[in-house]
C-alpha cells in the first residue's frame, strides 16, 4: 500500500491498461505532450507515442465521436475532456451514440469507451467552467456513471472502466487531484456497481459522492465529537446504476436521511435518491429526508459568491441537526 | 502565403444520360458482366424500394426513406470497396449495403421497427444505418484511426448527404481526417434536397466538396447518376486511401426523385414538374441503354432480371413477415451488457404487464 495523489492514481491506471492492451489509447486536449492539465497523462506519451496518447483538435464533440468510432473495431479509448462543461459539446455522441449503439444495431455493435472529466466549482473558475454535469450523465440509460472520492477509487475504477463492455463516464473533480490516499500496491479492480459505507453510524445516513464524502466525513466528526450524533456515510461512487438496496439498506438501519451535494438540487442527484427513499423505504423514515445542495444558479466568479453559492461542512451540519430535531 | 491554389473541384461523367459513353472505361467497367452486375442490383435495389414503400402504405413498415433516383451511387461503392473495408452508410443506402450483402429482409426488419435488422449477417463491422445528420462521419474517422493504428490495409467509407455538409460534425471529422491522415472517404449524396430545403439555400458554396478543401482534403465531383463515372473515381478514392494515400472526398450529384420519407409529402414544396423533369437523369434507365445499344445484353435477359429481382424481394418480404415480434422484455436486451441489478425488477415489471396483454 503506497500513499498516490489523484492524479497520480489515474496516471497509473492509464498506464498499466495501456501497458497491458495495445488496444488501450487515451486522447483528449493537452494530454499528449504536456500530460494533460491535471498530469493524469503525464509521462504516457514519451512512452507509447503520438499514436496512442493523442492531442487532438478543441474539438470534442468530434473527437468523442472518433473514440466511440474506434471502439466499434477494437479499439479501447479513453477520452479526456479538460473541463465537464465542455462535455455539452460532446452530448449528442455520448447520448445518441454511446449508450445506444449496442440497442440500436441488435447487439451487432458495442461502445467500450471511457470518458474521463473533471467538473465542479474550483476558486473562480466562472460559470462556464464551474458546471456539475453529472445530474445530467446519470439519466442516460446505456451509460455507465461513477464518479470517485479517493485515489484508491479512482486508479480502480478506471481500470474497470477500461475493461468493461459498456461506456462510461467518469465523474472527476477539478479541486481533488492532489488529494492524497492509500492505493494497493497490486493490481486492483474497483467494481462499477455498488457503494461504500465510508463511515459506520447508526443515527442518520448521509448520502454523498466524490468531493462531498469528504465534506460529510468531517462532519461526522463534529458530529460525534460535539452532539453524541453517529453520522453513517454513504459514498455513492456509481451514480449509474444507483445502488437502491443500498440506500435502502442503510436508511432502514439509521431511519434518516440527509443527501449532499456539490451540484443545484433542481432534478438532480439528491433528488432522485430523495425519490428512491420514498418508495422503497417511506416508512422506515423517522423524520423527513433533507437535501444539502448549491444555489440554483450559476456558479458566480466573484470568490465570496460563490463560496456562498455551494455547500459546506457547516451546512451539513445544520441540516443533520434539524433533522434530528436539535 | 497568399492566394490558395489547390481550389479545383474537377467533374467527371463518363456516360451522359443519353447513355452514351465519353471517356475510356478501365478494364474493369469495360467488361459487361461489371456493368450487367451494376446493372442487376440497381434493379434489385429499386423494386425493393417500390415494395418498401407499398409495404408501408397497407400499415406493414414503418416510415420508410426511399433511395429512388441514386441507386447508382451505392452500387458503385458496393463494387469498389473491398469486403473488409467498413461502411457508415446513412438511411437511403441500401444500394451500397445489398452490395455488401446485407439481406432485403434485414433492412424491412429494422423499418419495420425491430433492431435487429441492424444486426447484419454479413459486413458485421459495418455500421448500422446513421439516421441522425453527420455523427457517423466522426465514428468514420475513428474507425479509420483504428485501421491505421492495427496497421490494416482497410478503409473506411462513410456517406452522407447534402444537408450534412451544414454540421459540425462533418467538419470537425474532415479536420481531425486532415490532421492524421486517415483512410477514410466521404461521400456526398448531393440529391438537392435535405427534407424541404433545396440545395441553393443549404450551402453558399458553389460545391459542397470544396468544403473539404479547408481540411486540405482532396475533393472531386461526379455524376452521382452515372455508375461508371462513380465507380472509376470510387476506386482510385478508396485504392488511394488503402496504400497511404490519405483521406478524399467525392461528391455524387443526384436527385432525390421520392419524397424524403413515407411520412413527406414533397409536393408542399417542389413541383411535380420540376421533379418528372428529373427523370431523364435517372441512373437505370442510362446504363441499360448503354447496355442495349453495346449489345452487352438484350430484352430478353433485361426482363429475366426484372423478375429475379421481383421474385427475390418477395421471399425477402416473406422472411421479414414472418419474424416473430420481440416479448416486451426485450426492451432491456442489449442495453448493457450484463444487466444491472437495478433494473432487473423494472424488467420483471414489463415481463408482467406484457403477460397481462397478450
Amino acid at each position: 500500500m503506497h500513499q498516490l495523489m489523484f492524479w497520480e492514481a489515474i496516471r497509473r491506471a492509464h498506464d498499466e491498461e495501456m501497458d497491458n492492451d495495445p488496444m488501450v489509447i487515451c486522447m483528449g486536449e493537452d494530454i499528449g505532450v504536456v500530460g494533460g492539465t491535471y498530469k493524469a497523462t503525464q509521462g504516457l506519451y514519451d512512452k507509447y507515442g503520438p499514436e496512442r496518447v493523442m492531442d487532438t483538435p478543441i474539438s470534442e464533440n468530434g473527437y468523442t465521436g472518433l473514440a466511440i468510432g474506434a471502439s466499434f473495431i477494437g479499439v479501447r479509448p479513453i477520452v479526456e475532456i479538460m473541463s465537464v462543461n465542455f462535455a455539452w459539446l460532446a452530448m449528442d455522441q455520448i447520448f445518441n451514440t454511446a449508450a445506444k449503439v449496442r440497442y440500436m444495431s441488435g447487439g451487432q455493435l458495442e461502445a467500450p469507451v471511457v470518458i474521463r472529466s473533471p467538473g465542479g466549482t474550483a476558486h473562480q473558475l466562472g460559470a462556464q467552467h464551474s458546471a456539475r454535469m453529472e445530474k445530467v450523465f446519470m439519466g442516460i440509460a446505456g451509460l455507465r456513471v461513477v464518479t470517485p472520492s479517493n485515489p484508491k477509487q479512482a486508479y480502480g475504477l478506471l481500470k474497470s472502466a477500461v475493461r468493461c463492455n459498456d461506456p462510461v463516464f467518469i465523474n472527476e473533480h477539478e479541486l481533488m487531484y492532489n488529494m492524497k490516499g492509500d492505493v494497493p500496491d497490486d493490481e486492483y479492480f474497483h467494481p462499477l456497481e455498488g457503494l461504500e459505507v465510508a463511515r459506520r453510524g447508526k443515527d442518520i445516513s448521509l448520502f454523498a459522492y466524490n468531493i462531498s464524502v469528504h465534506w460529510c466525513l468531517q462532519a461526522a466528526e463534529i458530529l460525534a465529537s460535539q452532539y453524541q450524533i453517529d453520522a453513517e456515510v454513504i459514498d455513492l461512487y456509481t451514480l449509474s446504476p444507483l445502488d437502491r438496496k443500498g440506500i435502502v439498506k442503510s436508511v432502514s438501519k439509521t431511519h434518516r436521511a440527509v443527501i449532499v451535494e456539490e451540484a443545484e438540487p433542481t432534478v438532480g442527484v439528491g433528488a432522485e435518491i430523495m425519490a428512491i427513499i420514498n418508495e422503497e423505504c417511506f416508512y422506515e423514515l423517522d423524520a423527513a429526508p433533507a437535501r444539502v445542495s448549491a444555489a440554483n444558479v450559476p456558479i458566480p466568479y466573484n470568490h465570496r459568491l460563490e463560496k456562498e453559492a455551494i455547500p459546506d461542512v457547516e451546512d451539513v451540519i445544520k441540516t443533520v441537526l434539524a433533522t434530528l430535531g436539535r | 502565403m497568399g492566394v490558395y491554389d489547390n481550389l479545383n473541384i474537377p467533374y467527371s461523367q463518363y456516360l451522359d444520360h443519353h447513355g452514351q459513353l465519353h471517356e475510356t472505361c478501365s478494364d474493369y467497367t469495360s467488361d459487361a458482366k461489371n456493368l450487367i452486375n451494376f446493372y442487376k442490383i440497381m434493379l434489385r435495389t429499386r423494386v425493393f424500394d417500390q415494395k418498401a414503400i407499398n409495404l408501408q402504405r397497407t400499415g406493414k413498415l414503418g416510415t420508410y426513406a426511399s433511395s429512388l433516383g441514386q441507386e447508382a451511387i451505392g452500387v458503385a461503392l458496393g463494387a469498389a470497396m473491398h469486403a473488409n473495408d467498413v461502411l457508415a452508410p446513412t438511411y437511403r443506402d441500401y444500394a451500397v449495403q445489398l452490395s455488401r450483402g446485407i439481406k432485403m429482409s434485414d433492412l424491412l426488419l429494422y423499418w419495420g421497427g425491430d433492431e435487429r435488422g441492424m444486426d447484419y449477417e454479413f459486413s458485421r463491422e459495418d455500421l448500422p444505418i446513421c439516421v441522425p445528420i453527420a455523427t457517423h462521419t466522426c465514428h468514420a474517422v475513428g474507425i479509420a484511426y483504428a485501421m491505421k493504428l492495427r496497421k490494416q490495409p482497410r478503409v473506411m467509407v462513410c456517406i452522407i448527404g447534402d444537408g450534412a455538409t451544414s454540421k459540425g460534425d462533418f467538419y470537425e471529422a474532415l479536420n481531425a481526417a486532415g490532421v492524421w491522415q486517415l483512410p477514410v472517404i466521404f461521400i456526398i449524396n448531393n440529391n438537392q434536397w435535405a427534407i424541404s430545403l433545396p440545395r441553393d439555400k443549404q450551402s453558399a458554396t458553389k460545391t459542397l466538396a470544396q468544403k473539404a478543401v479547408a481540411a486540405e482534403i482532396y475533393a472531386e465531383q461526379v455524376d452521382g447518376n452515372d455508375v461508371i463515372a462513380c465507380y472509376e473515381r470510387m476506386h482510385e478514392f478508396i485504392e488511394r486511401a488503402r496504400t497511404g494515400g490519405g483521406p478524399c472526398l467525392l461528391e455524387a450529384i443526384s436527385y432525390r426523385l421520392s419524397d424524403h420519407t413515407t411520412a413527406d409529402d414533397a409536393q408542399r414544396y417542389r413541383s411535380p414538374a420540376d421533379v418528372e423533369a428529373q427523370w431523364q437523369f435517372d441512373p437505370i434507365s442510362r446504363l441499360k441503354t448503354y447496355l442495349l445499344e453495346n449489345q452487352f445484353i438484350d430484352a430478353e435477359a433485361l426482363d429475366a432480371l426484372q423478375k429475379q429481382a421481383e421474385q427475390e424481394v418477395e421471399e425477402q418480404v416473406k422472411i421479414y413477415l414472418n419474424t416473430a415480434t420481440q416479448p416486451p422484455e426485450a426492451m432491456f436486451d442489449y442495453l448493457y451488457e450484463t444487466l444491472p441489478e437495478a433494473l432487473q425488477s423494472q424488467r420483471d415489471e414489463v415481463m408482467r404487464k406484457g403477460k397481462k396483454h397478450e
